[in-house]
């Protein structure tokens, strides 16, 4: 709930005034409705729902099923989200150099509308949480492609004191494309063998990722020390 | 008695027009990304598009009237089609237009938006209601040359019926309501860029003005039908313009290429200009089209 240090205020305004501020906001509320009836309200239950999520089953017919993921592989959505570095190397592969489009991979500004997720590089604390409100905010079947050394082992932010070394550790991560940065070549060899996963029914991360959310969640909250938000983000 | 042979040629008349409708607009896809020198999305991706996101595992709900919003907005565009009459002369392709249907339409095509609006308005994010009221800001904009346009034809005419006004056009190019009433057509013309909502006037969906707009939380199967009402409702509105300014079309081949250029017409301005503000494209609404439109009316008086 307290941020450890915020730059943006100065030495005599910090920890108390900043903790009033975000305290005020995830207090509960005493509100009066209109017919004279008070109730408390929660914050974070009013903004929020608080449902369980449940791993998908794919179509039982073997068929219907590969037909499905076809149409998966073909039209793959990309939330336009870029972090740490990698960002950069996403816009080129919408220029006439690269082109993706000619090959079903198009972009979304919002996570409810995208199936791809590309983790562009290294992740600080602070836009983990981000990223993992993102994540789950997208509909199932949902894929993640991590760029960068940064993602698999720290890449150069080893010794870093808030960015994540592992990706995996915190998401559950389809593909892997190395590099520091990886080139949109590379890019689009991920895009590649997502695709190629995807066919063949092995790109069911998501799946995973909701069969083991008490392990994702205890590895999240370790690293994310002002958890105001439900445990997952409808 | 119910008709069941008008209802078999309207639905095989909705169906050829939603596929037309696709084609047409990824075609125009493919030539904004071939005046950026791209090749572009493959032909067949809105079909594709189509079919993932109708089988998306995850659907969630926001109350009611999120879900009704996307099933309100396609019984706008087939509710729009249905009343439309299609090949003048033919006795299969008029759908159930009546005497009267030009009024009925001119209601229709607010019908999507409004039932939008509230649907997106229960989604909740914010951005979905700033960019409500954009959007229907907007729509009002274009609604009032649209309309002034549609009763001058209507005073030039006599009439309140499309079939009729398609038929008052017979008779060679120079028949066309464009020649015989440039000031309305021009005025209706430039409404209609308004309302296919391409750049120009396109800010209220724009990805990177406030993201996507009143669908922001619009996903899987109610954005596959938001996506299949989208072609049936702007290839029926290239059906109305087509009817009612350019005198109609007497077989399909006529229609077909009649409403691809009327698409074309809305790209071409879309690739050439850059996006208006709301407060601009308003502001441009009422000032030339408006004009155009009441001088329309005054002549006709």
């Amino acid at each position: 709930m307290l941020e450890e240090k915020n730059i943006n205020r100065t030495e005599e305004e910090t920890e108390e005034q900043t903790g009033k501020v975000l305290k005020h906001c995830w207090e509960d509320r005493v509100v009066k409705g209109p017919d004279g009836q008070v109730f408390i309200v929660d914050p974070i239950q009013d903004y929020f729902s608080d449902a369980e999520p449940k791993a998908y089953d794919p179509v039982s017919n073997k068929i219907v099923e590969k037909f499905l993921n076809w149409a998966r592989a073909e039209s793959v959505w990309v939330l336009g989200f870029g972090t740490g570095c990698g960002g950069i190397e996403i816009g080129p592969l919408r220029t006439p150099r690269f082109d993706v489009f000619r090959f079903g991979i198009q972009w979304r500004p919002t996570p409810r509308q995208s199936n791809a997720f590309i983790i562009s590089g290294y992740l600080s604390v602070k836009t983990l949480k981000r990223a993992i409100r993102s994540y789950e905010q997208m509909p199932s079947p949902k894929y993640i492609m991590a760029l960068g050394s940064c993602t698999i082992n720290g890449g150069t932010y080893h010794d870093s004191y808030n960015t994540i070394k592992r990706l995996d550790q915190y998401l559950p991560v389809d593909v892997y494309v190395a590099g520091c940065m990886p080139r949109p070549e590379a890019l689009i060899k991920g895009f590649e063998k997502l695709k190629e996963l995807i066919k063949e029914g092995k790109a069911e991360k998501a799946n995973d990722y909701i069969n083991n959310l008490k392990w994702y969640k205890t590895n999240q909250k370790r690293v994310i020390k002002d958890w105001n938000m439900p445990d997952y983000n409808w | 008695m119910i008709d069941f042979k008008t209802i078999g040629y309207a639905l095989l008349g909705l169906f050829i027009i939603f596929n037309w409708g696709m084609l047409v607009s990824v075609t125009l896809r493919k030539m904004g990304a071939r005046v950026g020198r791209r090749y572009g999305v493959r032909w067949f991706q809105p079909w594709i598009d189509l079919l993932k996101n109708y089988t998306l595992r995850t659907k969630l709900n926001h109350g009611i009237m999120f879900y009704l919003g996307p099933v309100l907005r396609l019984t706008g565009g087939v509710g729009l089609f249905l009343f439309m009459p299609l090949i003048y002369g033919s006795e299969h392709w008029m759908n159930f237009s009546f005497q009267g249907d030009l009024v009925l339409i001119l209601y229709f095509q607010f019908f999507g938006t409004l039932a939008m609006a509230l649907g997106a308005g229960e989604g909740g994010h914010p951005y979905s209601a700033i960019a409500i009221s954009r959007g229907l800001a907007q729509v009002t904009a274009i609604e009032a040359p649209l309309a002034l346009a549609v009763l001058a034809l209507a005073v030039q005419y006599d009439t309140l019926s499309i079939k009729d006004i398609v038929a008052a056009q017979q008779g060679g190019m120079l028949h066309w309501t464009m020649w015989t009433n440039p000031l309305a057509t021009a005025a209706a013309m430039l409404a209609f860029l308004g309302s296919f909502g391409h750049s120009p006037f396109n800010l209220v969906i724009a990805p990177n003005e406030i993201p996507l707009g009143p669908p922001t939380e619009y996903h899987s199967a109610y954005l596959g039908v938001m996506r299949t009402n989208g072609p049936i409702l702007h290839m029926t509105e290239a059906i109305l313009f087509m009817n009612l300014f350019f005198g109609g079309a007497t077989g399909w081949l006529e229609l077909l290429i009649k409403t691809f250029l009327l698409f074309l017409w809305s790209a071409f301005v879309g690739v050439v200009f850059p996006r208006f503000r709301i407060e601009q494209s308003v502001r441009f609404f009422v000032r030339i089209p408006l004009l155009l439109a009441v001088l329309a009316m005054i002549l006709y008086m």
